[in-house]
């Protein structure tokens, strides 16, 4: 999503980490890459071979410019068809809460991907849940700067959602991670309640590494 | 005005074309602009539409007015000619100095006309290949073109995968749809119902179909502009009248306009280069041409694909470029595509258009870094 405040995306570090584990020269998918930010350092980085999917031409125009293949689409619509696991790797950065069918684009995902990451900002997140419980407006923030009726971001949800959304999709977790306010990723433990609630409450976003339930 | 270089390339070797018949010897006019580099490394090849020409980026010898890609091609452009080695050549069929229906017939020392054969996309681009070969390039960098050129680039990614590191189809297709062979149809019909055709002879009898050839320029025009440029440019105003005369005089802008561009373009274009160019665009159709998919004909290509439409265009509307970026992705193909927001119609790919010099500007330069 490029409204998310860049200085923010302390998820890209907990993506690089997790695609470094993959031995060989990954193939990946980017979906609403942006203007090619964190593609542009997986290939320079990890050196993977990168693809990107982004709706607005401005950004496309950069990423391009940076010699990333990125095809101008919405991902709602303009999804390629794609061979099943064609990719190792596709990519949901900050973008899935902006599109139309979450759970039938997650379940298409884990098809043509090995493994999909998908990072989004956790709504459960303590100071948006105190703003709509102290001001009664849906909560507004620097990762969500947005008024309810101006928006990209309709699907919005909790650690907990997330977690209920892959158990309801042929989807297993690989990884989950909570990223808090000074960027520091930590495990996700959803074997206590108590725990899994209280660190969805200090998440300010989440990063799920996932795969087709086989 | 800068430095450029007319040439012409003449084939040792025959062209057997996509009908079976077979050209023995043809001539390409070229024009070359910038210096190859020592590695010869540095060729971009730009494959011009259906009524360009060589004369990509000097005054038209013809027209006089400034090359039609001037905005992109040149010293400091997108297409920088300080640094790259730039090659536009006028297609076989054409009409500014290569092999057309317009040339003598070696065989009977008399104009082809008619007995021209019929040439179509990939033969063109076979001839240009030989060229390239002539010049010694084994590796393209680019090769760009829009609408009928953009079909080339197409065929050229399909044929010679190996000869270039990068491929931008502009405003394109890779296939004429019905609607695009209507209008030439129409076209051609006027040339054809003009009486100073004679069949194709008209030289033999020092006329030429003149107004047959504005007639179909003009409904050409039309198709290459989008309705809200009609509207914004010309909308119901009248030409240097107040009131309508009542009559069939241009009374509105558009009107004379049109008139213009037809009567302008007859001093330019040979008529029979018009009908073969044409019917060139008309039987494109590379699905066809290689008996699978666009999925397969790129299956595993190794060239870097950028493909651009425009929003406005209703000609080569965005959703044929939009399949083959789709087609080029499945294929694990490494491809970018620019939707550009333009209301200016198919003609944007000629215009102002700074979101596509940025991009072509640095999707080459990408390209090439990562190769060097």
């Amino acid at each position: 999503m490029k409204e998310v405040n860049l200085n923010q995306r302390s998820d890209y570090d907990v993506i690089i980490t997790l695609l470094r584990q993959q031995t060989k020269k990954a193939k990946v998918l980017d979906i609403g890459c942006g203007n090619g930010e964190l593609l542009y350092k997986l290939v320079t980085k990890l050196h993977i071979d990168g693809r990107g999917l982004e709706i607005d031409q401005s950004l496309v125009n950069e990423a391009v410019a940076r010699g990333l293949a990125v095809i101008q689409g919405d991902v709602n619509t303009d999804l390629p068809e794609y061979d099943e696991r064609i990719f190792d790797c596709v990519i949901l950065s900050q973008t899935i809460q902006a599109t139309l069918e979450p759970k039938i684009l997650l379940e298409k995902l884990v098809k043509i991907g090995q493994y999909v990451i998908v990072s989004f900002p956790n709504f459960g997140y303590w100071k948006l849940a105190t703003y709509l419980l102290l001001r009664g407006r849906m909560p507004i923030s620097k990762t969500l700067p947005f008024e309810w009726y101006n928006t990209p971001n309709i699907h919005l949800c909790t650690i907990k959602d997330f977690f209920n959304l892959c158990d309801e999709c042929n989807v297993d977790i690989v990884q989950a991670y909570a990223i808090k306010k000074n960027g520091k990723a930590i495990i996700i433990n959803r074997d206590s309640t108590m725990l899994l609630h209280w660190q969805g409450l200090f998440a300010k976003q989440a990063v799920f590494m996932l795969k087709e339930k086989v | 005005m800068h430095d450029f270089e007319s040439h012409i390339f003449a084939s040792d070797n025959s062209l057997v074309l996509q009908s079976g018949e077979k050209l023995e010897s043809y001539v390409l006019a070229y024009n070359t602009y910038g210096k190859l580099n020592r590695k010869k490394s540095n060729a971009i090849l730009i494959c011009h539409a259906l009524t360009g020409d060589q004369h990509v980026a000097n005054q038209h010898p013809v027209t006089h007015k400034p090359g039609w890609w001037e905005k992109i091609v040149g010293p400091g452009k997108a297409i920088d000619t300080q640094i790259y080695f730039v090659i536009c050549i006028n297609c076989l069929g054409g009409c500014q100095g290569s092999t057309g229906p317009a040339s003598i017939d070696p065989a009977t020392q008399r104009i082809y006309g008619l007995n021209f054969p019929i040439v179509t996309i990939a033969d063109m681009v076979h001839a240009q290949c030989q060229l390239v070969n002539y010049l010694g390039i084994e590796k393209l960098l680019c090769v760009i073109g829009g609408s009928m050129g953009g079909m080339q680039v197409l065929q050229w990614a399909a044929s010679y995968p190996e000869r270039l590191r990068a491929a931008i189809p502009i405003a394109t297709s890779s296939r004429h749809t019905p609607q695009n062979i209507a209008f030439h149809e129409v076209g051609r019909q006027a040339v054809i119902a003009d009486n100073h055709w004679h069949a194709g002879r008209y030289q033999e009898y020092n006329v030429s179909p003149k107004k047959g050839l504005a007639v179909a320029r003009m409904v050409a025009h039309v198709t290459y502009l989008s309705e809200d440029v009609l509207q914004e440019k010309f909308g119901r105003n009248l030409q240097e009248r107040t009131d309508l005369t009542y009559g069939f005089d241009a009374d509105f802008q558009i009107e004379s306009y049109l008139r213009h561009q037809g009567v302008s373009f007859v001093d330019r274009f040979d008529a029979n280069s018009y009908l073969y160019l044409t019917r060139a665009m008309d039987y494109f159709d590379l699905v066809k041409d290689f008996n699978c998919s666009l999925n397969a004909i790129f299956k595993q290509s190794q060239v870097k694909f950028c493909v651009i439409s425009f929003t406005g265009d209703w000609l080569f509307p965005s959703s044929e470029s939009k399949k083959i970026a789709h087609a080029l992705a499945f294929s694990g193909v490494h491809v970018s595509f620019v939707e550009i927001d333009s209301e200016k119609g198919h003609d944007a790919f000629l215009l102002n258009e700074p979101e596509m010099f940025s991009v072509i500007k640095g999707f080459i330069v990408a390209c090439e870094e990562k190769e060097s």
